[in-house]
């Protein structure tokens, strides 16, 4: 964050540093077949702008020609941008300028690139393209980082091998500790490179797993459907209520509502269930298969892993096991009863995305759990990964539990209460007090769930910690990647010697919280997980209690 | 693993902040709570004299006590709860009142140190100063410091943290 000022000086005097001769260091353009996609993308990014223009130039006596002259403008502003945008590639720094009359320049230090993502819309596919993001780790929504759109797709993944590989060169290929001692035989030693192999050489590659189609199974049971499906339904109400259209007069409808008003209304219901269940359904897997068609992880000799997925567009994640901090094993309530779980990585430089799947973090798609740990357990490679994916958690006792539990049906109970109060007063029907109190002891069945997930473990060089029932999450952090520790206690809290325990972090979602867990247990965690940052805040417990 | 697990806990930071802070975060805190009453205030005179008066005066009574008790006692529990404490190796920090939280960071991890004074805070010669680390989840924020305590910790810091190689993630 704070070093932007600095790297972006240090550019100003680049050609100082680029007068090296190393053969990287020379300006590169992006592919020239972007000049056909930057005015079709822009064209229609301002379709509503230029179709404004077309009608308003109707009224006028000029005729069309606004809107010809938007579109030549907007085709000669992408021309610009291709031809004013370089990228270079020095021994120490990847460099990318841009802009005719706001120059501007980014730079990162080469050794801090943490992750490559090389991306191809369907638009790139077709001309054999592919967009490279270069992450560094620093967060700022408002700039777009080290982008580079538009590259042929070979060189873009020569770029990534570049990229990731160079920094091996100075840290050495052996990067990992051993693997743990009760891993699965996977048939082949850690690859190791051999000396005086070129760098940018293609890497041998390990497949950790690869998408099995019967996992499509799972798709149903991630509700990605239900949220398509809803914007869906929104779009075309949406859509209904613009185009004044009276939906009541279209013929279909007619006929549906003739045929919904001869229907007893339990059938009705069964049938709108029924069918949604289907389109939900249809909607999940189309959309498994967007995303993961084709999903593959492999783990490079110079130590990174890649996942490559995506049917329409294609995708190819780069991330660098050092940058690789600990796994997050998410199971989401549906999915766990379907058997199911998935696998998203804990990265400095990847930040978890909405919904997971966008962050470009995923390292198995939803799935058979026993896979999941079991890539979860081969990716990380410290001591304990083992235990720390999969071993039970320790609990955190009785006073977790009545906290999860009454939080949970705490407001529910109280909703039911004043219905009661209403039905014997107001003479509400009694089956909506019934209704609360189902709904009541549902969430106490969730509340008790919740402190099923929960639980803490350290174990080797990993802090695993797990909660949640809805969206029941385990991460399994390596301790080194832990920053500071913030120890929040609310009164309740306090009363009932309980606190959260956050390990903050760089990577993934910059904080992972052991809830509820005793105040002294948390102690215990920090000491065994950091070793000397308490003690000097250390002292002995009194007595009294 | 440790052989008496039992018997240790987490002491309190050393260091309390500025007793003036007391009085900053009771202005703080009156300065919103001017801006709710008014607002009942206007609303009640522009109602003029319905039926549905005393409803009005009802809630905007309630405001007022619930102001009062919040002010009292607000400042003087935080102030009995913030504390901060920097040693040769860690950071460590104590803030809220009613949910309290403790952060503590390794100097080793600190990326940057910020000092900031609001006209609030100037006008009782207070600063706060948040210590980042490479988490977004982790800043350290001490608030109600003596502004020429705030200078020092800073510079501190800063000399300590200067001290580090490496990109602290």
């Amino acid at each position: 964050m704070t070093e932007q000022p600095r790297t972006e000086a240090q550019a100003q005097s680049a050609p100082v540093q680029g007068a090296d001769g190393a053969p990287g260091a020379q300006w590169r353009r992006l592919s020239p077949r972007m000049l056909l996609v930057h005015p079709v993308r822009e064209l229609i990014r301002y379709i509503p702008v230029l179709a404004g223009a077309f009608f308003a130039g109707r009224n006028s006596d000029n005729g069309q020609w606004w809107s010809l002259i938007g579109v030549a403008l907007v085709i000669g502003l992408s021309v610009v941008r291709w031809a004013t945008t370089r990228f270079r590639i020095t021994p120490d720094q990847v460099q990318l300028r841009t802009g005719l009359l706001r120059k501007r320049t980014i730079a990162a230090p080469a050794d801090r690139v943490r992750s490559v993502d090389v991306t191809a819309h369907t638009l790139h596919r077709v001309l054999g393209l592919a967009k490279v993001s270069i992450g560094t780790g620093t967060y700022d929504r408002k700039k777009e980082g080290l982008v580079l759109d538009g590259l042929a797709a070979p060189q873009a993944a020569a770029l990534r091998a570049e990229l990731l590989h160079r920094g091996q060169s100075i840290r050495g290929p052996a990067l990992r500790g051993p693997q743990p001692t009760n891993a699965v035989p996977d048939g082949r030693p850690i690859n190791t490179v051999p000396d005086g192999q070129p760098i940018n050489a293609v890497p041998e590659e390990q497949e950790l797993v690869r998408q099995d189609p019967a996992w499509l199974r799972f798709a149903p049971f991630t509700l990605s459907g239900l949220i398509t499906g809803l914007a869906i339904l929104g779009f075309g109400w949406n859509a209904l209520q613009q185009s004044h259209v009276d939906a009541g007069r279209l013929g279909p409808v007619q006929s549906a509502s003739r045929h919904l008003s001869d229907t007893p209304l339990w059938l009705l219901v069964v049938q709108l269930l029924v069918g949604a269940l289907v389109v939900i359904s249809l909607l999940s897997v189309a959309g498994y298969l967007l995303s993961y068609y084709g999903f593959r992880l492999t783990r490079h000799t110079g130590g990174t892993l890649q996942v490559t997925r995506g049917l329409l567009t294609s995708r190819a994640t780069s991330i660098e096991q050092t940058r690789l901090r600990g796994v997050e094993l998410s199971e989401p309530l549906l999915l766990r009863a379907a058997g199911g779980a998935r696998l998203i990585a804990v990265a400095t430089g990847l930040r978890v995305g909405r919904g997971a799947e966008r962050g470009g973090t995923v390292l198995v798609p939803p799935a058979p759990r026993s896979i999941v740990y079991e890539v979860g357990q081969r990716v990380l490679d410290e001591d304990g990964a083992w235990s720390a994916v999969a071993d039970p958690l320790r609990r955190h006792g009785a006073a977790a539990l009545r906290r999860r539990v009454v939080r949970a049906c705490l407001p529910w109970l109280l909703i039911t209460a004043a219905l009661v109060l209403l039905t014997t007063t107001a003479g509400l029907p009694a089956w909506i007090p019934l209704s609360a109190l189902a709904l009541t002891l549902a969430f106490g069945w969730i509340g008790l769930d919740r402190y099923r997930s929960l639980g803490h473990l350290v174990v080797g060089s990993y802090l695993a910690t797990g909660a949640g029932s809805l969206a029941r999450r385990r991460v399994a952090l390596e301790a080194e990647g832990i920053i500071g520790w913030n120890i929040r206690r609310t009164m309740f809290q306090r009363r009932l010697g309980l606190a959260t325990l956050t390990a903050t972090t760089a990577a993934g979602r910059q904080g992972y919280p052991v809830i509820d867990i005793s105040s002294v247990d948390a102690v215990d965690v920090i000491r065994r997980a950091t070793p000397g940052l308490l003690e000097e805040f250390i002292r002995q417990r009194q007595q009294d209690r | 693993m440790d052989p008496e697990p039992m018997s240790v806990e987490l002491r309190a930071p050393a260091h309390l902040v500025s007793r003036r802070a007391i009085a900053f975060w009771t202005v703080r805190a009156l300065i919103g709570w001017i801006v709710i009453v008014g607002i009942q205030l206007v609303i009640l005179i522009a109602s003029g004299s319905t039926h549905h008066r005393w409803v009005n005066v009802l809630i905007l009574a309630c405001s007022v006590l619930l102001g009062a008790v919040h002010l009292i006692v607000m400042p003087r529990w935080r102030y009995r709860v913030h504390r901060w404490e920097i040693t040769r190796t860690a950071c460590y920090s104590q803030s809220g009142w009613i949910t309290q939280e403790r952060r503590i960071a390794p100097l080793s991890r600190i990326q940057t140190v910020d000092s900031e004074r609001g006209p609030l805070e100037q006008l009782f010669k207070l600063a706060n100063i948040t210590v980042t680390t490479a988490s977004a989840a982790g800043a350290i924020k001490i608030h109600g410091l003596d502004s020429s305590a705030a200078d020092r910790i800073v510079h501190e810091l800063t000399t300590i943290a200067a001290l580090d190689g490496g990109d602290a993630t």
